[in-house]
C-alpha cells in the first residue's frame, strides 16, 4: 500500500467509529476522516470558532475569514454557528464534544498520549491539543502503527512529553484497533494482512485480546472504499 | 428611535485615523493582538504602527505569529521582546530567534490562553483548568484535586493595549465580527486598558441589531476604519 492508501484506510476505519454527534478532527490523518463521515449525522467543530464545518470550497468561493484549525478554507452548513475562542474551548474542555480523532507521536497502554513535543527539541507549539484531549468525551487516536523510522508508537509508557494522562479510548492503525479500558490495552480488531507475530514485533505495549475480537480483510475493505 | 435622540448619544469611544490611534500605544507595551492563522489579524493597525511609530520592546499576547502577517513583520524588525501564545513552530524565523535568545516565549494551551483573556477582562485573576495537568506545561504551576481530578492553577491575562479586528462598529463603538475572524478578538477587547479596533465599516447607531452585538462599546476605546486617512 502507498502512504496515502495507508492513511486513507486509517481515516476510513476511524470514521466507522462515529455514528453521530459533534466531533473535532485533528491535523494530519484525522483531517481525512471528514471524507468518510455520514453526511448530516456528524457535525464538525473547529477550535477557531465554528460549529458545523462544511467541505472545502471551490477556489472562487474561498473566504479568508472562513478557515479551519489547519488554516485551510472551509464552508459552513445550514446549522453552523460562529463564536469566540473562549466559547469554542468551553465546548472542548467542558466535555461537550462527543469525540475527537487526533494523531499521536506515542500512545501508552494506560491511555496516556504524547502528541506535541519531542525531547531535546524546542517546545514552541501546543495549540489546542491538550484541551481537546482533556475534554472530549471520547478520544480516538488515528495513527500509523509505527514511526517513519519503523519505531513502535504504541508503548507500555510514553517516552515523549505527555499531552494528557489516561485519556485515550481507542487507537486505530493500518493493522489494528485497540481499546483502552481501566488502563489496560485490548486488541479488538486485526487485519488479516498481518500475523500476530509481526503485530507483536511492532507493538511495544503488552495487550490482551478483547472479548469481541475480530479479524478483517483490509484489501476487501479498501476495495469497497475506492 | 428618532434622529435627534441618536445624535445626542455620546459614548467614551473615540473614532480616529490609524496613525492617531497607534500613537497612543506606549513603548515597550504589553499588547494583545487578535487573530488565528491569517484570519482576524488587525493588519491595518499593525502596518500603521510599523510605518509611523518607533515602538519596540513589545510583549505580544497572541495565538501565534503567522508568517506573512504584519505581526510577523513587526517581529522580523526585532520589535517584539517576548511572546505569550500557543503555537510558534509554523514560523522558522521565530524558532530561530528563540534559539538565539532574541525572543522570549511563554507557551500556553490554547484553551488556557482564551480563558485567561476572558477572565482577565472579567475581574478574575486566576482559575483552575484540567488542561495540561500532569504535563511539562504544568511543571512549575500549582495544582489541586477537585472531585478526584487534577486541575492546574493558571493566571488570567490583562494588558496595556489590545489591537482588535472586527467587521463593523456603530457610532457608539459596539462591534460585530465576521465568521472565523472573530477568534480571540472579543476576549482581548475585554482584557486591555486601551482597546483599539480596526473595522471594515463604521455604521450609524441603530444599524446593528442589539441582539447581534458581540462586543458592547464599554470594552472599546478607539475605532479605526480600515483604509481611512481620517475620520
Amino acid at each position: 500500500m502507498t502512504d496515502l492508501t495507508v492513511k486513507r484506510y486509517i481515516a476510513w476505519r476511524a470514521a466507522q467509529e462515529l455514528q453521530a454527534g459533534v466531533v473535532n478532527l485533528g491535523i494530519g490523518i484525522p483531517t481525512l476522516v471528514a471524507d468518510y463521515l455520514s453526511p448530516g449525522l456528524v457535525t464538525l467543530h473547529s477550535e477557531n470558532g465554528i460549529l458545523g464545518v462544511g467541505p472545502s470550497p471551490v477556489p472562487e468561493d474561498e473566504d479568508p475569514d472562513l478557515i479551519n484549525a489547519g488554516k485551510a478554507p472551509v464552508t459552513i452548513q445550514p446549522h453552523s454557528s460562529f463564536f469566540d475562542s473562549s466559547l469554542s474551548f468551553a465546548m472542548m474542555r467542558g466535555g461537550h464534544l462527543d469525540a475527537t480523532i487526533i494523531g499521536a507521536l506515542q500512545v501508552a497502554a494506560n491511555g496516556d498520549i504524547a502528541s506535541w513535543a519531542i525531547p531535546g527539541k524546542d517546545v514552541l507549539g501546543v495549540g489546542g491539543a491538550m484541551d481537546l484531549v482533556v475534554g472530549a468525551k471520547r478520544v480516538i487516536v488515528a495513527t500509523t502503527h509505527v514511526t517513519p523510522k519503523g519505531e513502535p508508537k504504541i508503548l507500555s509508557k510514553c517516552k515523549y512529553p505527555l499531552t494528557a494522562k489516561g485519556r485515550v479510548d481507542t487507537i486505530i492503525t493500518e493493522y489494528a484497533v485497540f481499546k483502552i479500558r481501566q488502563s489496560k490495552l485490548y486488541l479488538v480488531e486485526k487485519v488479516e494482512e498481518i500475523s500476530f507475530e509481526d503485530l507483536n514485533q511492532i507493538t511495544e505495549a503488552p495487550y490482551e485480546i478483547g472479548g469481541n475480537f475480530k479479524t478483517v480483510v483490509r484489501e476487501e475493505l479498501m476495495h469497497a472504499l475506492s | 428611535m428618532s434622529e435627534m435622540s441618536v445624535g445626542s448619544i455620546i459614548t467614551n469611544v473615540e473614532f480616529l485615523c490609524a496613525e492617531e490611534a497607534v500613537s497612543k500605544i506606549p513603548n515597550k507595551a504589553r499588547m494583545m493582538v487578535g487573530g488565528f492563522g491569517r484570519s482576524g489579524i488587525p493588519e491595518y493597525l499593525l502596518e500603521t504602527m510599523i510605518e509611523t511609530t518607533e515602538i519596540d520592546g513589545l510583549t505580544i499576547i497572541s495565538n501565534n505569529i503567522s508568517e506573512g502577517s504584519n505581526l510577523h513583520h513587526l517581529f522580523m524588525l526585532g520589535r517584539i521582546k517576548k511572546a505569550i501564545g500557543t503555537y510558534y513552530t509554523t514560523s522558522k524565523e521565530v524558532v530561530k530567534a528563540y534559539r538565539e535568545n532574541r525572543i522570549e516565549i511563554e507557551l500556553l494551551p490554547q484553551g488556557t490562553l482564551s480563558e485567561a483573556l476572558r477572565l482577565g477582562g472579567s475581574g478574575i485573576p486566576a482559575f483552575y483548568t484540567p488542561t495540561s495537568a500532569g504535563t511539562e506545561l504544568a511543571k512549575n504551576k500549582e495544582s489541586r484535586m477537585f472531585n478526584g481530578r487534577e486541575y492546574v492553577l493558571e493566571e488570567s491575562l490583562t494588558a496595556k493595549v489590545a489591537l482588535v479586528r472586527a467587521h463593523k462598529a456603530d457610532r457608539a463603538g459596539n462591534l460585530i465580527y465576521r465568521k472565523s475572524a472573530r477568534n480571540f478578538n472579543p476576549l482581548m477587547a475585554m482584557a486591555a486598558d486601551l482597546t483599539i479596533v480596526e473595522v471594515d465599516e463604521i455604521v450609524e447607531m441603530g444599524e446593528l441589531d442589539p441582539e447581534q452585538i458581540v462586543t458592547p462599546f464599554i470594552f472599546v476605546d478607539v475605532v479605526v476604519e480600515r483604509g481611512r486617512e481620517n475620520d
